[in-house]
């Protein structure tokens, strides 16, 4: 039995259902991620987890116990949030130690767990401070610390970095992450930034529309997307016009030259016009092993992003973009250049819409 | 330029002085009880009157009982009413503004008619029956202020997110409210007491009618029979109305300081 298992949760206000009967299960230290646009339903599943919601229909298990019509006080969760929500009338020590507080721990036993949550979050001393006397992001580790210093069974997190700068936000996230790791507590994350949820998840269940639209490691969603959906939401795409050459064969053509692709929908008839789509980075300039696609193009423009450049290629009547480490003893391509683009045909993703 | 600030100055000296007048009149009578010269007798006649002393204790006390118990009844109120049902807000602005519409001495006939001693409710029954009929009626009194008061302290605050982060950390609604959510406010809260406290500390409709030993028919009393205490006692009331207003003032400085950053 999962850790976490949540089953055929759903939640309606009124006739609008805002999740639509799902079911997950995780293991226990796993870091999820609840990915999708906005307005899809991933605070609503994380507060009905917490008990702020409660769902029409389904239930919240946590490591057996079924949880969903407990409290959110009797529930054992931690909780960051998007705001802080550090409480302003007290310091930095009574905050982190207001749950332990609660559970009537003694007082030294208090301190020295927030001695201890003070080290793990790289602010020691900070015990007298006020929340107005610190940047967001100390703040926001701080809030960290409130949440994990009870031992709680869980920690949930709801878009705790989008109100930070850039810079903390990838540090914080990382941290986090650290964190997490050294606890070894079952973590969910709400985002709706894809190279958020990529970059720290174990797992990710991308939603839409209060559906689950696959469940995966961040590498299988972005490689093996489900979706068309999945495919656009997570990573930039390319699409291909092709028709298709030979349904049994496997194969399509893309402006004249015959191309194998690793599936076909069922039942496509030859001559049928599809879309295959291709991510940025499986597209090269010039030869490359293993590509047995090649194909001419002109450039478009050229968008220099550091380390990388991402160009925009025009191929017979398809736009692609593709993305070329910098290489600092040659000069980027020119616009009106014509160059060769290559892939493998294996790479080529064919989504069902 | 020049022509519009001697007109400001014209408006604001003759504002002033509609206020100042009296008061310094009021003030230099007070002066005036011994013949020929002037001195604070008539201040050491109130001081020393063991009436003056009786009545303005009784007053306090009063005054804060009703701080006390209006603290219990809007605090919890004005919360819910933010947290769970927004939608009654409009309600309770309504209800709130009406002891500012409704006469005083309706309400205290009003009292006299449900909680006479015949009633099932027999408050006016026992001098300690009428004192807590008092209070009620003081923090009705006063609810104008005091809503208002705490309604303007809770907009202050994240008052959804606060009370998750500490529901989440295990905190039942009790302690939600007064180791986090009163706290915050303390300032706002501060206010609507010194708001009651003036009230209470003058009022005279509703215990001159409950016939208790308020300062407030006390006042009236002294005000009828004799010549130069009821000047000194009109100036002290002015000062301790003045003090509590001005202590409201002294507490905004202490206003929660928002956090909100994003570096
Ligand atoms: N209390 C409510 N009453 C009515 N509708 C609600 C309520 N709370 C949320 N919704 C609706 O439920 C849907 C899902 O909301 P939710 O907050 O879960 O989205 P989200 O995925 O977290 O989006 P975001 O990334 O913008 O935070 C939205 O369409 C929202 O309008
Ligand atoms: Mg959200």
């Amino acid at each position: 039995m999962a850790f976490l298992d949540v089953s055929k949760l759903t939640k309606s206000y009124g006739s609008n259902t805002v999740v639509k009967g799902v079911s997950f299960g995780f293991d226990k230290g796993e870091f999820i991620s609840l990915l999708g646009p906005s307005g899809c339903g991933k605070t609503t599943i994380l507060r009905m987890i917490a008990g702020f919601e409660t769902p029409s229909s389904g239930t919240v298990m946590v490591d057996g116990q079924d949880i969903t019509s407990l409290k959110p006080n009797q529930r054992q969760l931690g909780m960051v949030f998007q705001a802080y929500a550090l409480f302003p009338n007290l310091n930095v020590g009574d905050n982190i130690g207001f749950g332990l507080k609660i559970a009537g721990v003694p007082a030294e036993e208090r301190r020295a767990r927030v001695v201890d949550m003070l080290k793990l979050i790289g602010l020691p001393g900070f015990e007298t401070r006020y929340p107005y006397e610190m940047s967001g992001g100390q703040q926001q580790r701080v809030a960290l610390a409130r949440a994990i210093a009870p031992r709680p069974r869980m920690l949930l997190l709801d878009e705790p970095l989008s109100a930070l700068d850039a810079k903390i936000r990838v540090s914080l996230r990382e941290e986090i992450r650290a964190i997490q790791r050294e606890l070894g507590i079952t973590t969910v994350f709400v985002t709706h930034d894809q190279e958020e949820a990529l970059s720290i998840s174990d797992r990710i269940v991308v939603m839409n529309a209060g559906n689950i639209e696959q469940l995966g490691a961040p590498h299988d969603i972005y490689n093996t997307p489900k979706t068309r959906f999945v495919a656009t939401f997570v990573g930039q795409l390319n699409n291909l016009d092709v028709t298709v050459a030979d349904p049994v064969a496997r194969t399509v053509s893309l402006d004249g030259q015959i191309i194998t692709v690793p599936n076909l929908p069922a039942g496509i008839s030859a001559n049928a016009a599809m879309v295959l789509t291709v991510r940025p980075e499986v597209l090269s300039v010039g030869q490359r092993p293993g590509n047995d696609v090649t194909l001419n193009g002109t450039v478009e423009d050229v968008t220099f992003l550091g380390s990388v450049i991402r160009i925009r290629v025009k191929l017979g009547h398809n736009v692609v973009s593709l993305d070329t480490f910098n290489d600092q003893r040659a000069a980027p391509p020119q616009r009106g250049e014509v160059i060769t683009v290559t892939l493998a045909g294996k790479d080529l993703l064919v989504l069902a819409n | 330029m020049k022509q519009n600030r001697f007109w400001a100055w014209v408006v604001f000296l003759a504002g002033a002085a509609y206020f100042v007048v009296p008061l310094a009149a009021t003030f230099e009578f007070s002066l005036r009880m011994r013949r020929d010269y002037y001195s604070f007798d008539s201040y050491a006649s109130v001081f020393s009157d063991p009436a003056f002393q009786a009545t303005f204790s009784y007053s306090v006390v009063i005054g804060l009982f009703a701080i006390v118990m209006g603290i219990v009844v809007v605090v919890p109120a004005v919360y819910f009413v933010r947290l769970r049902m927004p939608w009654l807000r409009p309600f309770m602005e309504f209800v709130t503004l009406l002891p500012l519409i409704i006469p005083a001495i309706i309400l205290v006939y009003g009292y006299i008619r449900l909680y006479n001693s015949s009633s099932i409710i027999p408050f006016t029954g026992s001098a300690l029956g009428t004192d807590i009929l008092l209070v009620f009626a003081y923090v009705t009194l006063a609810l104008p202020y005091t809503y208002r008061a705490v309604d303007t302290g809770m907009r202050t605050i994240d008052v959804q997110t606060l009370t998750e982060a500490a529901q989440i950390a295990g905190a039942n609604t009790v302690q939600i409210i007064t180791s986090i959510i009163l706290p915050n406010i303390l300032v706002a809260v501060l206010s609507g007491a010194f708001l009651t406290f003036a009230i209470v500390i003058g009022e005279f409709t509703i215990a001159s009618l409950l016939n208790r030993p308020a300062f407030g028919p006390y006042l009236q009393n002294i005000g009828a029979n004799r010549a130069y205490e009821p000047a000194a006692l009109a100036i002290i009331s002015f000062i301790i109305t003045w003090g509590a207003m001005g202590m409201i003032n002294v507490l905004g400085r202490f206003a929660p300081r928002t956090s909100a950053r994003t570096d």
